[in-house]
């Protein structure tokens, strides 16, 4: 059995160790907000945070998680997460919206650890996020009117 | 309630007038016309052509409940272009609803009763709009008529505020949730009752929001998915958990056709949680939307379907795939590049070429090259299917609903009848969803599992591997100038193998679709011209990818257009203006092409006209001209597609190391009358990034008929770094002409104004995508 810390909540999993988080998360817990889209920290599609930084799921042996995750699931009730929410609503940077999660939850790690991050700052923390839509110029614009700057994209 | 005539069709006679009186105050006159004895002429064009055609009833898009909720049906497919929104928001005005109290239910898969639901060509919302302003104009009347009935006056003094009837002479007032009910029991008012709001009165259609070239007009109105996609409730193909759900990926044939030889699945069923393996027939070919086949393993996740099937030992018999397994991307570029050195079938011809070349004072030629590419949506094809007691129930991410249920029909031998399919949300289609191949997979493992339901979820090398492909493209041109630099004579030679070939015998020649997207309706005025179409054979399946043929087309055509104007001595975009000529009106058949996206010659003529708007446009916004330092410069290109007009202007920079900045995208776009200018605006900035990677990063090569990428560490797309530093996207203000396409349009220049900002900035020409490390050596 394997001991598991997901939006403050406590499971026993009886899964194979090597299983990745992203399975876990989605098959096994039944939360589908982080996402499956390479299989290889390729795309960002799954991105959690753990231990407070933002870590591809589908890397990610359950067995090697240590400390708790955090799913976009939990990010409505994070006061960085939500002003992160509220600004990609405000900007309209949502298209088909499927890489979304994984953006947002790479950005409001950026912001917690970088409250006023500069353009290049950007673009390195979400380098690892793949929008197929191209909704960067967007993404970008976002992230600085969260973090209450103005908008340079 | 009175049945509406479905198959009436407005496009059919020509309705420009009609177009330009609905942009100005003329909504009466409009709305008296629409039954104005057109309802037994065949549709030909438009939306009354498509299958399933248009239905515009309000009691089957527009459900009012007591407490006012608006609820719209919407039945197109949302992959990213915000139609739910933007229907549901020209329905809404129509209709006098808060916007605020509006939400959008998805439609199932029924054609008979929502109309055409097939969602590519870009074609949503101009064959939707009309279609749903007359179901929200329909709905209020009823409303009007139940709260004049319950007031017992005429309901000519009765209004529409928002959300809300009033009796201004008495001020009464009811809410839309009080008289829903008994609106619903009216009957539907005949089109030519309706009157449709005049543009003072709109309140979202047309309308300028969110953010505007770097600037927040309004925060966004809320798009209807918007809260759900931000905080992970939106349910995409993934996301449908049925109880009991079992878990199925599939091993495909490596080469287009192979079939199973051997399999050996005893390690597969010892991984925990494999359940069992399931042979899947090879389709025969051509492959249409069948099953590839292989060998499915199903699982009690995903996880273990996926590690049962690495430990699956499959002995395949390349045989049936014939030369396909002896594909070689590298050699057919060669054998493609030889074949355009000779002449083609001839698609269309003006002049006398061959002298018009001979007699020139100096002539350019070049070969371009487009390879494969992968549409690679962010979310993989997925899809839920369960079968039980001879019904068929799928929940998937599809363009095509209609193809889907006929589709799981044919694989499962039912009617369509017995087969119901739920659209989920798409995270992207760019037309690879247009192929309900892997729900026809699901199905079929369904068919095996008594009821249970089954998730086939497609690993990113699935997708990449067995993608409907982009075709691959040689483009042969060949120009002579006269002293002044003027072109005389233009020959092109197109070679791509055709999407046909997924449906019939290989033509080995392009399609007249293929050809229309802007091949042989070039627009410029050059006294000879002559386009050939030499064969090219399909090796893999090829399909529809965002602008298809536009693609290669604009890519050729405009990169040509512009090596002629550096061996004239002259300015691009005083060039590309001589190119086109005075302004003129071209109709479709002129230059061979029958098609016209469907849509009527005679209120979608081929206008250049607007062409030079939209260079005029982005060079001004761009500031073409501008001294812009060493290794630094502007490129630019054009293209119409999809009935809508898009000029691109790309201000780079090149380091000595060849590494490439984007500082500025300018993009000049007109569509005619733009329904939601916001989205149409992200659209084309995502058109814009979409284009970047065509340029610079995405390809797919085959080696023995394998595809030798797999996963986004080598079939690159765009990342942020690549996108522009800046993007502005520039609203040609045009409501007087038919509304245009928007979803793909903003695709086809990048790549070709890309290139030529490099070689602005450079002087290296770029002929062969994608740029990749090209640059390294300049």
């Amino acid at each position: 059995m394997i001991s598991l810390t997901v939006n403050g909540q406590e499971h026993e999993l009886d899964v194979p160790d090597d299983m990745p988080l992203l399975w876990v998360i989605r098959d096994v817990l039944g939360l589908t907000g982080t996402k499956f889209g390479c299989g290889i920290a390729q795309c960002g599609t799954c991105t959690v945070h753990m231990n407070g930084v933002a870590t591809r799921a589908c890397v990610t042996p359950v067995s090697a998680v240590t400390g708790e995750v955090t799913t976009i699931e939990a990010m409505a009730d994070d006061a960085v997460g939500q002003k992160v929410q509220q600004a990609w609503l405000d900007l309209g940077v949502p298209q088909c919206g499927f890489c979304q999660c994984g953006q947002i939850m790479s950005a409001t790690q950026l912001l917690k650890d970088n409250p006023q991050p500069n353009r290049q700052d950007i673009v390195n923390a979400l380098t690892g996020n793949l929008c197929r839509c191209g909704t960067y110029n967007r993404i970008v614009a976002a992230v600085e009117r969260a973090s209450g700057q103005e908008v340079t994209s | 309630m009175s049945r509406q005539d479905d198959s009436l069709m407005l496009a059919n006679v020509s309705r420009r007038g009609l177009l330009k009186g609905m942009a100005g105050a003329s909504a009466l006159l409009l709305a008296a016309r629409w039954d104005s004895g057109l309802a037994n002429e065949k549709a030909q064009f438009g939306a009354g052509a498509m299958p399933g055609g248009w239905v515009d009833n309000p009691n089957v898009f527009i459900q009012i409940a007591a407490d006012g909720q608006v609820t719209f049906i919407n039945n197109r497919a949302e992959m990213g272009q915000g139609i739910r929104t933007s229907l549901a928001m020209v329905a809404a005005d129509e209709l006098g609803a808060d916007w605020k109290r509006v939400r959008a239910e998805q439609a199932p898969a029924d054609q008979d009763k929502y109309g055409n639901q097939n969602t590519d060509g870009s074609r949503s919302m101009r064959h939707w709009y009309e279609p749903m302003r007359r179901a929200g104009a329909a709905a209020r009347l009823m409303l009007e008529q139940a709260a004049a009935n319950q007031w017992g006056v005429p309901v000519s003094e009765v209004r529409t505020g928002v959300h809300k009837v009033m009796h201004p002479a008495t001020g009464r007032e009811l809410g839309f949730g009080e008289l829903a009910q008994a609106a619903r029991e009216l009957e539907v008012p005949g089109r030519n009752a309706l009157i449709l709001k005049s543009p003072s009165e709109l309140r979202y259609i047309g309308k300028e929001s969110g953010l505007i070239n770097g600037e927040l007009k309004s925060a966004y109105p809320k798009a209807v998915d918007g809260e759900d996609i931000v905080t992970g409730k939106a349910i995409y193909g993934a996301d449908v958990e049925l109880d009991g759900t079992v878990y199925a990926v599939i091993a495909r044939p490596p080469v287009y056709g192979a079939r199973i030889r051997s399999v050996d699945d005893s390690k597969a069923l010892e991984v925990p949680g494999v359940q069992r393996t399931i042979r899947i027939e090879t389709a025969s070919q051509p492959a249409a939307f069948n099953p590839l086949g292989g060998v499915a393993v199903v699982a009690s996740n995903t996880w273990a379907a996926l590690e049962g099937r690495k430990a699956l030992n499959i002995e395949w018999d390349l045989g049936p795939a014939g030369d396909n397994a002896g594909y070689d991307s590298e050699q057919y570029r060669q054998s493609l590049e030889e074949a355009a050195q000779s002449p083609g079938r001839v698609i269309r011809q003006s002049g006398d070429v061959a002298s018009a070349l001979e007699s020139a004072d100096s002539r350019v030629a070049a070969t371009y090259y487009m390879p494969h590419m992968a549409q690679a949506p962010m979310e993989p094809p997925v899809a839920v299917v369960r079968v039980s007691n001879g019904k068929a129930e799928a929940w998937a991410p599809v363009q095509n609903p209609r193809a889907t249920r006929d589709g799981i029909a044919g694989v499962l031998g039912l009617d369509r009848e017995n087969v119901t399919v739920h659209q989920t949300l798409l995270g992207g289609g760019f037309g690879r969803k247009s192929k309900p191949d892997f729900v026809a997979e699901a199905a079929r493992i369904a068919r095996e599992m008594n009821g249970t339901p089954v998730k086939l979820q497609w690993s990113r090398e699935d997708d990449i591997q067995h993608a409907y492909f982009h075709t691959v493209s040689v483009d042969h041109l060949e120009a002579g100038l006269n002293a002044d630099g003027k072109a005389t004579g233009w020959r092109h030679r197109t070679l791509s193998p055709s999407i046909t070939s997924l449906f019939a015998p290989d033509p080995e020649h392009k399609g007249e679709f293929e050809l229309g997207m802007g091949f042989n309706t070039l627009p410029f005025d050059i006294p000879s011209i002559r386009l050939e179409n030499p064969p090219a054979p399909a090796h893999v399946r090829i399909g529809w990818f965002r602008s298809v043929y536009n693609l290669p087309h604009a890519w050729a055509i405009q990169s040509f257009a512009h090596e002629l104007s550096v061996a004239a001595g002259r300015d691009h975009r005083d060039y590309l203006l001589d190119l086109l000529g005075p302004d003129r009106e071209v109709h479709n058949l002129e230059v061979g092409d029958g098609w016209n996206y469907g849509e009527d010659p005679n209120l979608y003529p081929i206008d250049t006209g607007r062409m030079r708007r939209v260079i005029e446009r982005a060079t001004e916004e761009a500031g073409w001209g501008r001294e812009t330092g060493d290794r630094r410069g502007l490129g630019l290109a054009f293209h119409y597609s999809f009935l809508s007009y898009t000029a691109i202007v790309f201000d780079v920079e090149v380091s000595d190391d060849g590494d490439l900045t984007i500082h500025r995208a300018d993009i000049a776009f007109d569509c005619g009358p733009q329904a939601n200018p916001e989205r149409i605006r992200s659209q084309l900035e995502g058109a814009c990034v979409m284009g970047i990677g065509v340029a610079l990063k995405s390809e797919v090569t085959f080696q023995d008929g394998v595809a030798q990428q797999s996963n986004f560490n080598n079939y690159l797309i765009p990342r942020i770094a690549d996108a522009p530093e800046v993007v502005r996207v520039h609203l040609i203000d045009n409501p007087d002409d038919a509304m245009g396409g928007v979803g793909e349009p903003g695709l086809p220049p990048v790549a070709p104004a890309l290139c030529n900002a490099i070689y602005a900035a450079t002087g290296k020409r770029i002929r062969s995508l994608p740029v990749g490390d090209q640059l390294r050596s300049s």
